[in-house]
């Protein structure tokens, strides 16, 4: 019980400190994180849109591979990302192998097959004459696809929060193309193993407790977003 | 002569063919709709009445020409432009998500309209659909019957000239359709707005429209006057469509001054008017509310009579009616107001006797 108590005081310690140090692994994993989640809403959404709203052979096996996509395993992401950006890899002349542009190409393959899945099934839950009623009622493409976007928001805002979730929690990848250097792209995760193996509870805990919280800042933003001017 | 604004055609429509999967779900030769008329679809499911709709506000793909007060409306050319001139209205609401107001500024705001000008558009909407008082409440806390008076009022705020309607009533209950279909009917002539409305309700072609199209696998089989389509099917499917219920087949036996005499089996005759020769083979329309019953027989030379003696199959309540069913040689259904029904002391199996005018007969080649 000790060890639990005594890592608490000292996690109470670092948070209200400030500690430099634990104060730059987080920013880095709300930057690394954010920048995923950001491209991969990009890619999700439209790519969503497309398949829901068009008509093309095949479709349903994309469908099944989106959905499949959803459950991607972090390390096999990982595995795969470091064999491309190795040095003797296709773009290893990137040179970006263990460093954060590595771990946001990671996390961005992880989070787009969760927000192109959820976002697909967000518009084919749109009624079906709701797109014919836009254009009808003089809508321009462009502005029937934002007015679609609009109508499916709630579960759009869910994407991406399930997206977030998915990357800020992840570490199998992050540890594997990152490499958890510190100082440079160590984050929560990878920090929160290194320091549980090496037996320094305390600052485990205090990194898990950060992570729990930022998890839910940022939930409980979007569902604020979310659930405002819902009628009663 | 000075053409009256209504004789001036505002969409003609040629050669139209939509294909799906193969199969060519609409074939319209010829279609033209004259500004301010009000044109009504009918046609049982699957006739290709939505298709059209979609068809003529250009919002489905189909070949053939398409021309709006003259002017050709392409694939690609002026439809943008044509589409907001006119308006279509679903049979679910497809509301928005958010307030009866916005729901009704929305086509306005998509044609970037100033703020002032869709303020007082949209107040005029509501007003006329009687809705003023939804203004700000949220969409999806509207009744069915509230739901379609904003997506009307969203329809006719861009004040739209032609309106497409595809069965707007056909989800309401019969109250709330009757109160919309009579605050649509005032408004269509008001506004002067032409439409083209699909329905399958009949009664509803009938009071709203100047002329009635039947549709049939994706072709119109008859058009006109609703008088002229309900009195004089073309054939068979639209005489069943229409409410003829008694259809009895048979063979053109005698043909003078324009009287015919029709032999229907069982050495039973009808008596109707129209051009036939003998030796053609026929069908007798006869609508139920055409069709009179008597119990003691009717008086002989009353007018140009046909008489038959039959049994009582069946009685249906039909609301203010009921159907009877006759059987007399050929089979024959009459409306009975309730207090006939009880005055006749009409029940299944009682012999009774069935009288119609030869002019209530309207004859069809088979």
């Amino acid at each position: 019980m000790d060890l639990i108590l005594d890592g608490i005081i000292k996690a109470l310690h670092l948070l209200v400190s400030l500690d430099r140090e634990v104060l730059g692994i987080t920013l880095l994993s709300l930057a690394v994180s954010g920048s995923a989640t950001f491209v991969s809403l990009f890619l999700g959404i439209s790519t969503g849109m497309a398949v829901a709203l068009t008509e093309f052979p095949g479709r349903r096996f994309v469908v099944s591979l989106i959905n499949t996509g959803m459950g991607l395993p972090p390390v096999v992401v990982g595995l795969f990302v470091s064999i491309l950006l190795w040095r003797n890899g296709p773009f290893g002349f990137l040179e970006i192998l263990y460093t954060p542009a590595a771990i946001v190409i990671a996390q961005a393959i992880i989070a787009t097959p969760i927000v192109m899945g959820i976002s697909l099934a967000a518009f084919q839950h749109l009624p079906k004459n709701l797109r014919l009623q836009i254009l009808a009622l003089g809508a321009t493409r462009r502005q029937m696809l934002w007015i679609l976007m609009k109508e499916a928001k709630l579960p759009l805002l869910a994407a991406v929060m399930a997206g977030f979730g998915g990357v800020i929690s992840e570490v199998g990848a992050s540890i594997m193309v990152g490499g958890n250097i510190k100082g440079y792209t160590r984050v929560l995760t990878t920090a929160t193993v290194m320091e549980t193996g090496k037996g320094n509870f305390d600052v485990a805990i205090a990194l898990s407790v950060i992570l729990m919280l930022l998890a839910f800042a940022i939930n409980a933003f979007l569902t604020w977003i979310q659930q405002r001017q819902r009628p009663r | 002569m000075i053409m009256a604004a209504s004789e001036t055609t505002i969409l003609d429509v040629r050669d139209l063919q939509a294909r799906r999967g193969g199969v060519t779900v609409l074939d319209i030769p010829v279609l033209e709709l004259k500004s301010g008329e009000v044109l009504s679809l009918i046609g049982p499911n699957g006739a290709g009445k939505s298709s059209l709709l979609l068809v003529l506000a250009r919002l489905i793909p189909a070949s053939g020409t398409l021309r709006f007060k003259g002017q050709d409306i392409h694939r690609n050319t002026g439809v943008l432009d044509y589409r907001r001139r006119i308006a279509m209205v679903f049979q679910e609401p497809l509301l928005l998500d958010t307030t009866v107001f916005d729901n009704v500024a929305a086509g306005l705001k998509l044609r970037g309209m100033k703020r002032r000008e869709i303020g007082d558009r949209v107040i005029a909407a509501l007003a006329q659909f009687g809705i003023s008082h939804l203004a700000r409440r949220h969409a999806r806390t509207l009744s069915g019957g509230e739901s379609q008076r904003t997506s009307l009022a969203r329809a006719f705020a861009i004040q739209p000239e032609i309106v497409f309607l595809d069965e707007p009533f056909s989800s309401l209950d019969p109250p709330t359709r009757e109160g919309l279909i009579e605050d649509l009917h005032r408004i269509l002539k008001e506004t002067k707005t032409a439409a083209v409305m699909a329905t399958h309700d009949r009664i509803e072609a009938l009071r709203l429209s100047q002329r009635v199209a039947v549709m049939k696998a994706g072709k119109i089989v008859q058009i006109g006057p609703p008088t002229d389509v309900m009195n004089r099917p073309v054939d068979e499917f639209v005489a069943s469509f229409v409410g003829m219920e008694t259809l009895i087949p048979g063979e053109i036996v005698r043909a003078a001054a324009g009287t015919i005499i029709i032999h229907v089996g069982d050495g039973q005759e009808i008596e109707a008017v129209g051009a036939f020769h003998p030796g053609e083979r026929v069908v007798c329309c006869i609508r139920p509310e055409q069709v009179t019953l008597s119990v003691g027989g009717f008086p002989s030379g009353a007018s140009a009579r046909n008489i038959a003696p039959g049994v009582v199959a069946q009685i249906t309540p039909l609301g203010l009616f009921y159907r009877v069913s006759v059987k007399s040689g050929f089979c024959i259904s009459a409306f009975v107001t309730a207090p006939a029904l009880d005055e006749l002391s009409i029940e299944e199996g009682k012999p009774i006797f069935v009288s119609f005018k030869a002019t209530a007969v309207h004859v069809i080649k088979s």
